[in-house]
């Protein structure tokens, strides 16, 4: 179950119109770069929560 | 010497060849084999590479010289669209995470050194084993060549003219990969990965305070594409689809390329592959970084020639003399490895499921190591002199198609790790369906990569790779519930 987590990145990247924004800014990102850019480290950290559950099942 | 080559810059860029070239033919004692002349050795380093030289391999070897240039370029040109490689290039890894240590392990336990041998083992298929492999060299040819396009820039841009340059680097690349296989491109990979990181880091830090920070970057960017009455910094409704459909199909074929599969089964296990999907995200943060030098090429006010010049132009306009150099170094040295890891994937599939099954049936693994080396050697003067002889836009239109060709092995390579449902004769059809229905779609728009259909709410574009992998589905399981009906399909399959 907790592979499910993998999808959430498919999930939060395919709803482009939610993204497809100039606000809110950050840093003089528009949402649209900064939105997707934190979407990086997060996939990484949902990876990892997976990945620490499942290792040792080979 | 020209008068506009820099000194400073070409030393640079000398010295670092120099170096990787000796690392290249140094590499076949490193991590030194019993014997460099089997496939397992040559062709996967032995299938023992940890997590710290599979991130540099995967990473070096997926993000391309060619996307260091390219990608900043589309998004130079037309802005947001351009950033879909960026969804793109996060997705991916759920799916690596999910799919490729299964893989890896069925490679490993038998003994696999390709998708086809992959194939083959699953389905006990020639003529599905054929197809895959034959659809990962043609889908990799014109990527070679993508990496020689990287180089020539990178070269040009170093005030070198002429094609004397390019072909000495790349006779140097195939004479060490044909002596060390692909530990010469894993070693290298550690060399051209920091230096694309320090590049990109460099750029990042210093280009916004001369520019003005990031948020006039993105003013400026706005600003030129509304002078030049297309393109913008968001999407435009109609580009929504495109840019989703394209990261997706994109993400799918990504790890079916011969390049990218070597590097997952040279791992030296499960966990190494899943550690990497949990850290080769890194490269793709640098590669939203890149993206945006597309924007700091409006911000700079560059005037270009060429789209694909907007990083080297902003490198020059930028860094000083001896530092352009690194960066341009940075990118030709970062077309050896791609370039490297795609000739001796393309070489094992060659070797394994073409000359080993229809030529020479009893070659032991000696000979086997021995026609991939010659092979690979062939495959890269055949990309150069695509390059040499034929218009690039050719590569550039290759490369397109071979996307959606690699996407229609995904069927046949991932869905036997899951399901003991399909049988070989409806991949098979499935296969040449989605092949052959795709490659007419996209030549009938004009070898575009989108093919505009409608649902019933007016026409909306979808990545051609996308809807030929959806028809090569439903007609792979239309097929075998065909098949099922009848009993010699049965017989068939178990005697497969």
């Amino acid at each position: 179950m907790i592979r499910l987590l993998l999808l959430l990145p498919f999930i939060g990247l395919m709803i482009v119109p939610f993204y497809n924004l100039r606000e809110p800014m950050l840093f003089g990102f528009p949402f649209f770069y900064w939105y997707q850019l934190a979407w990086v480290p997060l996939t990484s950290l949902l990876t990892y929560i997976v990945y620490r559950r499942v290792r040792d099942a080979g | 010497m020209p008068a506009n080559v820099d000194p400073a810059a070409l030393a640079v860029f000398i010295a670092l060849f120099v170096l990787v070239t000796g690392m290249g033919f140094v590499a076949s004692r490193w991590r030194k084999p019993e014997t460099l002349a089997h496939l397992d050795e040559w062709g996967l380093g032995g299938r023992k590479f940890g997590t710290w030289i599979t991130w540099f391999l995967v990473g070096g070897d997926f993000y391309t010289a060619y996307t260091v240039i390219a990608v900043p370029a589309l998004v130079y040109a037309v802005g947001a669209y351009g950033f879909f490689a960026l969804p793109y290039t996060i997705i991916v890894y759920p799916f690596v995470f999910a799919v490729m240590p299964v893989l890896w392990k069925v490679a490993k336990d038998k003994g696999f050194v390709t998708a086809g041998d992959v194939v083959r083992g699953a389905y006990g298929s020639r003529g599905l084993e054929l197809a895959v492999a034959a659809t990962g060299v043609l889908a990799t040819m014109p990527y070679i060549a993508l990496q020689l396009i990287g180089m020539e820039v990178a070269i040009k841009a170093l005030g070198l003219h002429g094609e004397i340059p390019l072909i000495l680097a790349f006779l140097v690349l195939a004479l060490y990969t044909y002596s060390s296989g692909l530990r010469a491109p894993a070693l290298i990979a550690f060399v051209k990965d920091i230096m694309i990181y320090i590049v990109v880091i460099a750029a990042i830090a210093i280009v916004p305070s001369k520019l003005g920070g990031y948020g006039e970057i993105f003013t400026a960017a706005d600003a030129a594409f509304k002078a030049k009455g297309s393109g913008g910094i968001l999407l435009s409704p109609a580009q929504v689809f495109p840019y989703a459909s394209l990261a997706l199909g994109s993400a799918l074929a990504a790890f079916m390329y011969p390049h990218t599969l070597t590097g997952i089964f040279a791992s030296s296990g499960g966990n190494t592959i899943r550690k990497n999907a949990v850290m080769l995200p890194a490269y793709t943060l640098l590669l939203g970084l890149l993206a945006l030098l597309g924007y700091m090429g409006h911000a700079a006010g560059l005037k270009l020639a060429s789209n694909n010049d907007v990083v080297p132009a902003l490198f020059k306009v930028l860094f000083s003399g001896w530092f352009a150099g690194f960066a341009f170094s940075a990118i030709a040295i970062g077309a050896l490895v791609p370039a490297a890891v795609m000739s001796i994937g393309a070489a094992n599939l060659f070797t394994r499921n073409f000359w080993k099954v229809w030529i020479n049936p009893s070659i032991m693994p000696e000979g086997e190591a021995k026609v991939a080396k010659i092979t690979s050697m062939l495959v890269k003067v055949g990309a150069l002199l695509a390059i040499l002889l034929m218009p690039t836009q050719f590569a550039l239109d290759l490369q397109l198609l071979g996307g959606l060709w690699i996407l229609q092995t995904l069927p046949a390579l991932v869905f036997g790790l899951y399901l003991n449902w399909f049988s070989s004769r409806a991949l098979l059809i499935g296969w040449a369906v989605g092949l052959l229905g795709g490659s007419w779609l996209a030549w009938s728009d004009g070898l575009k990569p989108l093919h505009s259909i409608d649902f019933g709410a007016g026409p909306v574009a979808i990545y051609t790779g996308l809807l030929a992998l959806a028809l090569n589905i439903v007609v792979a399981v239309a097929v075998n519930l065909a098949l099922k009906g009848l009993p010699q399909a049965r017989l068939s399959r178990e005697s497969a």
